[in-house]
């Protein structure tokens, strides 16, 4: 491989990053050989590279070290307080915590535990022939008048024993006081059972 | 260069320990982390912004921007490296901003096209080092690279000052290798002439050079 003037021109920079590839170099350490422009390109060029590469070329403004030190150390000591840190803010967080805990602990000893979703909860001893209401699309069985009724016009009325048969599940508004019932209840942990227990009696005592 | 090239055993395990320190919350030895590479930080940014101020409050800014972030360094990439880039994004975004309020003229940021033709080829000699102990010297390379357009004084400085490799200077300024290649060539090739024109006003005069010849 030949290279003229121009190419290595092109590539001289890239040849002092070692950046070309074997036959390149050959090419263009032979032109150097006979080449005293090109030679003289090249090393002009590795003096840029070296003369600036030198940390004395790096100039900084009287004092700045010294103004960046004083800032970082402001920093460094606001991080250290005692807000700063995240462990800081576990003792109050923690103390919130076991707050918020014992309230909750006190109140589960003098009340009732509310139902985690009141949603599609069982009842307890429902009275089967107690006239409930369903709509269309709705999947909750009501008192009639509870105003929680979904579709009002088009409303089936029927027993509660029905209801729990088609897969309605009681009202958590007009229903109420059969779910805290349910909720306390041990077999509540059985929802089926519980549910329809008052109707399966009822319908054994008559199959019999 | 600095503490760390001259000793690269112990300097970099020192370096490592004061990083997983910093890491650990121990944020007052930071300064002492960053102390060897605060003047090279300096220069990346005025490398972009070129206006002492700003270059200085950039710095501090990215320094602290670092010391936040001081858990994501990773131990596989240089910490120089990772300072450098925090800073040059620093500045970048300084500058944008910058331009919003002002209605500086954006930058061209082709590459030109067509090749630079050298224009000095008097006789090579090298430059010592020890000329950079003179203040007027570094005074007046200061200079020629202050008077590049900003795209080749962006790429040198990054490359041939911060000692980023090509990838990490690409990577730094969001431009292709391809362009970090075109524009290195260009500012290397154009500080070469301006540091010939230089030597026929004299700026190394005082250098021992033989009579009659050049530096390159």
């Amino acid at each position: 491989m030949v290279v003229n003037c121009q190419q290595v021109w092109k590539e001289i920079s890239n040849y002092i990053e070692g950046d070309v590839d074997a036959g390149l170099r050959v090419a263009m350490d032979e032109h150097f050989g006979t080449c005293t422009r090109c030679k003289s390109v090249l090393e002009g060029t590795q003096n840029v590279v070296r003369l600036y590469s030198d940390e004395r070329m790096i100039e900084v403004p009287t004092g700045f070290g010294r103004r960046l030190e004083r800032r970082l150390t402001q920093e460094a000591r606001v991080r250290r307080s005692p807000w700063s840190t995240w462990s800081a803010w576990l003792v109050p967080v923690a103390a919130l915590a076991l707050i918020t805990g014992g309230l909750r602990w006190a109140n589960s000893l003098t009340v009732p535990h509310p139902l985690q979703s009141e949603h599609a909860q069982p009842g307890r001893n429902i009275p089967p022939d107690m006239v409930v209401v369903v709509s269309a699309g709705a999947k909750d069985f009501h008192v009639p008048g509870c105003d929680v009724i979904h579709n009002k016009d088009k409303i089936r009325t029927l027993t509660a024993k029905e209801a729990i048969r088609e897969g309605y599940v009681p009202c958590v508004r007009c229903m109420r006081k059969y779910l805290q019932i349910a909720s306390i209840s041990p077999a509540s942990s059985e929802p089926v059972a519980g549910l329809s227990s008052s109707v399966e009696a009822e319908d054994r005592a008559r199959s019999r | 260069m600095n503490v760390v090239l001259s000793n690269p055993e112990q300097g970099t395990t020192r370096e490592e320990d004061l990083i997983a320190q910093v890491q650990r919350g121990q944020a007052e030895l930071f300064y002492e982390l960053v102390r060897p590479y605060e003047r090279r930080v300096y220069a990346a940014a005025l490398a972009i912004l070129r206006n002492e101020a700003d270059a200085e409050d950039v710095a501090q800014e990215a320094m602290l921007k670092a010391l936040a972030n001081i858990r994501q360094f990773r131990a596989e990439a240089r910490f120089s490296t990772w300072l450098i880039q925090i800073t040059v994004n620093e500045a970048l975004m300084r500058r944008r901003r910058e331009r919003t309020r002002m209605t500086e003229a954006i930058d061209d940021h082709r590459d030109e096209e067509g090749e630079y033709t050298p224009r000095d080829f008097a006789d090579w000699r090298e430059i010592p080092s020890e000329a950079l102990e003179r203040k007027e010297v570094r005074q007046k390379l200061a200079e020629a690279l202050a008077s590049l357009d900003r795209k080749y004084r962006e790429v040198f400085v990054l490359r041939d000052m911060e000692q980023l490799n090509i990838q990490e200077t690409a990577e730094a300024l969001g431009i292709s290798v391809a362009s970090v290649k075109t524009r290195l060539l260009r500012a290397r090739l154009m500080l070469r002439d301006l540091l010939a024109g230089g030597w026929e006003q004299g700026w190394f005069s005082r250098l021992p050079f033989e009579k009659g010849t050049k530096p390159w």
